[in-house]
């Protein structure tokens, strides 16, 4: 990384690191959900979070954007802590922090274009005209621009999906959060969102994703991040987790999807 | 002896009772405005309010909807004006005493609508709207209200109809309207049998009339996903 040397680098904090979380904590009804998970992500990063459910994958996503605010535990947005107190900051910090859910969460009662347009103007306070441009391009890139007009119900679960990429995308993200995009995804519609995504990664958008779809994943992500029990128990390039005669836990964990789905991705698991 | 009905209709009943129709209306409108405004703020605030301000309004809604609107609509004309705060004390008249209480007593009805209205709305479209920077009040206004009032109108809408029954009311603390014009009708003449039954139909006409324009607004509304249900 070129640009990373120029940066001033008076801090610990890498010039080009764009979200750390430090000792993150969340307790949720007597369990604990996180336990002292930290990371630290690069400018055109892609970090992959896998384990089983109830690890906490959902939940740290959720605290990195405090819609979830953790119990304790410092969060850094190009080196600068936010202030979760201050309601002003949060608001401006999430406009800066892109979320994909895995129930897309559109808003049902706008169209496809408003949808993406309605943060342009309420949040960012475009005019109706620049809104209306901006989100049919936005649109136009996740290959909906002909369906700008329809509303949710009529839209299948990869097209939701799209335009709630669309949305998070029109806002100009500095990091996206992905919150398993495809698992309420019918199979044959998985594709088409997993194409987007991969555009993304390809264009440079820094993204945190917990995912099943791990050999998907491991073709994009720089780093796996396993989780277990509200902890980060394993991390690593996916070809140091999933290589060849790797003993480690996410390549366990690989396996056992791989059997349950019964098909041969085992194979392409292990790379 | 009598005139015929017809006759009587035209002469005498229908110029009295479109008088009292036009206090109606002037008395009707203003409250089922109120009563919505009053919904919308109490529905929100019930669920979206300070934990203090949702037992408030709870309370608010308990009291109006637990007490009968005849021992309301008795209080703010009779009772109001003996309450002095500073000196001060406030007398309406009859027909503002009626929109008073028929709003008060409206609104605590239509914020059930619009409380089941929001909760019907999945918490999972406010997190997307926090996601993208919206503060929760825009969130709220211009993502779950929208929603959540589609789907409580055809409520709301009952409660107006309501509302145009129980605005005979007000001829008990002698607002001119339908019923007490038409009371007034029926002691000088003695012709009850046909001057309840005509005014019965002018109710229903008012009825049918804010039935279709409840459906009007519905459609204008419409949206996919959020149809009215045609049977």
């Amino acid at each position: 990384m070129s640009d990373a040397m120029t940066a001033a680098s008076g801090s610990a904090v890498p010039a080009d690191t764009i979200l750390e979380a430090r000792n993150l904590f969340k307790t949720l009804g007597g369990n604990r959900v996180l336990d002292s998970v930290s990371l630290d992500i690069g400018r055109g990063r892609v970090k992959v979070l896998i384990g089983p459910s109830g690890a906490g994958k959902s939940t740290l996503l959720q605290c990195l954007n405090f819609l979830m605010p953790p119990d304790s535990g410092h969060i850094l947005l190009e080196g600068r802590e936010v202030d979760k107190k201050s309601k002003k900051e949060l608001c401006a910090f999430r406009q800066q922090v892109g979320m994909i859910f895995q129930d897309f969460n559109l808003f049902d009662h706008l169209s496809a274009l408003e949808n993406v347009r309605v943060a342009l103007m309420k949040v960012k306070g475009l005019s109706k005209l620049e809104a209306t441009e901006r989100a049919v391009a936005e649109l136009a890139r996740v290959g909906l621009k002909d369906k700008a007009a329809l509303y949710p119900a009529n839209l299948s679960g990869g097209q939701k999906q799209r335009v709630a990429i669309a949305r998070a995308l029109a806002m100009d993200p500095k990091v996206m959060l992905l919150d398993e995009p495809t698992s309420a995804l019918d199979p044959e519609l998985i594709g088409e969102v997993l194409a987007v995504i991969r555009d993304l990664a390809q264009g440079g958008m820094t993204m945190i994703m917990a995912t099943h779809q791990i050999s998907f994943s491991a073709s994009l992500a720089d780093e796996f991040l396993f989780m277990d029990k509200g902890r980060v128990v394993e991390h690593g390039s996916p070809a140091e987790l999933l290589g060849r005669g790797s003993s480690s836990r996410t390549q366990a964990f690989c396996s056992k999807i791989s059997e349950l789905t019964g098909d041969n991705e085992a194979g392409e698991c292990r790379l | 002896m009598s005139t015929p009905y017809f006759e009587f209709l035209r002469a005498e009943l229908a110029p009295g009772l479109m008088e009292g129709l036009w206090t109606s209306v002037l008395v009707i409108v203003p409250s089922a405005l109120l009563g919505v405004l009053i919904g919308l703020t109490a529905g929100v605030l019930r669920v979206y309010g300070p934990k203090p301000v949702r037992k408030l309004t709870e309370a608010y809604v308990s009291l109006f909807r637990g007490t009968p609107l005849v021992v309301q609509v008795f209080f703010w004309y009779f009772a109001l004006p003996y309450i002095k705060i500073g000196g001060w004390s406030l007398v309406l008249d009859p027909i503002e005493a009626s929109i008073l209480a028929f709003g008060m007593c409206s609104g605590a009805y239509q914020s059930e609508y619009i409380r089941g209205g929001l909760n019907s709305i999945k918490r999972g479209q406010i997190r997307a709207a926090l996601a993208l920077g919206m503060t929760t009040r825009q969130a709220v206004l211009n993502i779950v209200l929208p929603q959540a009032f589609r789907r409580a109108l055809p409520g709301c809408g009952n409660e107006i109809i309501y509302l145009i029954k129980y605005s005979s009311l007000a001829s008990i603390i002698t607002v001119n309207e339908l019923t007490g014009t038409a009371t007034t009708i029926a002691k000088n003449t003695w012709r009850n049998i046909e001057v309840f039954c005509t005014l019965g139909v002018y109710y229903l006409v008012l009825v049918t009339l804010a039935g279709w324009l409840l459906h009007l607004l519905e459609d204008a509304m419409s949206v996919p996903g959020f149809e009215r249900p045609r049977t």
